[in-house]
């Protein structure tokens, strides 16, 4: 029996983040407070977003290509923002 | 013949009234044009207003940019169109790649709403053609992402190319060298964070954003012709 080449389903972590050198007023705001809370020792915090979603494709390289360009022509700004995917089987 | 200015009107935005009637106080006609409708018209020049189209989802201006609209807005910056973005405007044109480079949020963690004086640095652009270089005005802004910012490579070609059109005398929220203002190659598309729409009547405080649309006008006026 003929049977119809299978579409496959991954779950997708998208991770954006503003890049080197673009301001992060929510991150600086959280570290500034730390202190006052009584958190020592915590540096360096950053604020992105993270888009999940689940994408179709015929394989995990097709489904890697259309996240990469959607993330370039609409989750980022490239200008000031990188993304990180993240790719697993559903 | 009046020139006609069209006013896109996007879910959320919140300036599109102030630029109709600041167009109309100066002799223009003014409509206001629906996003979801893939043309502008037979309007003369385009305004994208101050507020926050989309609600500002995911980014500003970057579900604006997809909006039916912007296809026609497009089309009619590259045949040569006069095209203003105000504030969120001046965002969703740079979403959109109609200008380069991106606005950030502004240095000092602050959502700014004060009045600042911003010198005039070219008269090449449909925005500043009847102003005279170095003219201060006194314009309100109204921002939290209004930090401009852009590659060392297009902040060069901004001054080589004399297309940086206005600046902060004092910068209020970090912009990459006093930008305020800028335009395209053509001159034609110029996106600036202040309003001038609310510095039109003694009332509200100056008058200083008259010259500034009424360059508008005249380019609407020219680009009929």
């Amino acid at each position: 029996m003929w049977e119809p080449e299978a579409v496959k389903k991954f779950n997708v972590l998208v991770e954006v983040t503003l890049q080197p050198g673009i301001l992060d007023p929510q991150g600086t705001t959280i570290e500034r407070s730390l202190p006052h809370l009584g958190f020592d020792g915590i540096s360096g915090v950053t604020v992105g977003k993270a888009i999940r979603f689940t994408c179709e494709a015929a394989d995990e390289g097709a489904a890697r290509g259309e996240v990469e360009e959607l993330c370039k022509r609409f989750l980022t700004n490239p200008v000031i923002e990188d993304a990180t995917i993240t790719l697993e089987r559903a | 013949m009046t020139a006609r200015v069209g006013v896109i009107l996007f879910p959320g935005s919140n300036c599109e009234q102030d630029a109709v009637e600041a167009i109309r106080a100066l002799g223009g006609d003014a409509e206001v044009l629906w996003h979801g409708d893939a043309t502008v018209g037979d309007v003369d020049a385009v305004v994208v207003p101050g507020g926050f189209a989309h609600g500002d989802y995911l980014r500003p201006g970057a579900i604006a940019r997809f909006s039916p609209v912007m296809g026609a807005v497009a089309d009619f910056a590259g045949s040569g169109g006069p095209v203003v973005g105000i504030c969120n405007g001046f965002q969703v044109l740079t979403e959109a790649g109609l200008l380069p480079g991106a606005l950030q949020k502004n240095r000092g963690l602050k959502f700014l709403c004060t009045t600042v004086d911003l010198r005039v640095e070219t008269s090449r652009s449909v925005l500043t053609s009847g102003a005279e270089v170095g003219a201060v005005l006194r314009v309100p802004i109204n921002h939290f992402e209004g930090n401009y910012t852009c590659s060392s490579e297009t902040l060069a070609q901004l001054r080589g190319d004399d297309r940086i059109v206005l600046r902060y005398v004092e910068n209020p929220n970090g912009s990459i060298d006093d930008i305020a203002g800028i335009c395209n190659e053509g001159r034609n598309v110029v996106g600036l964070m202040p309003h001038p729409e609310r510095a039109c009547d003694v009332l509200l405080g100056s008058e200083d954003g008259k010259p500034l649309l009424r360059s508008l006008l005249t380019a609407a006026a020219n680009a009929k012709v």
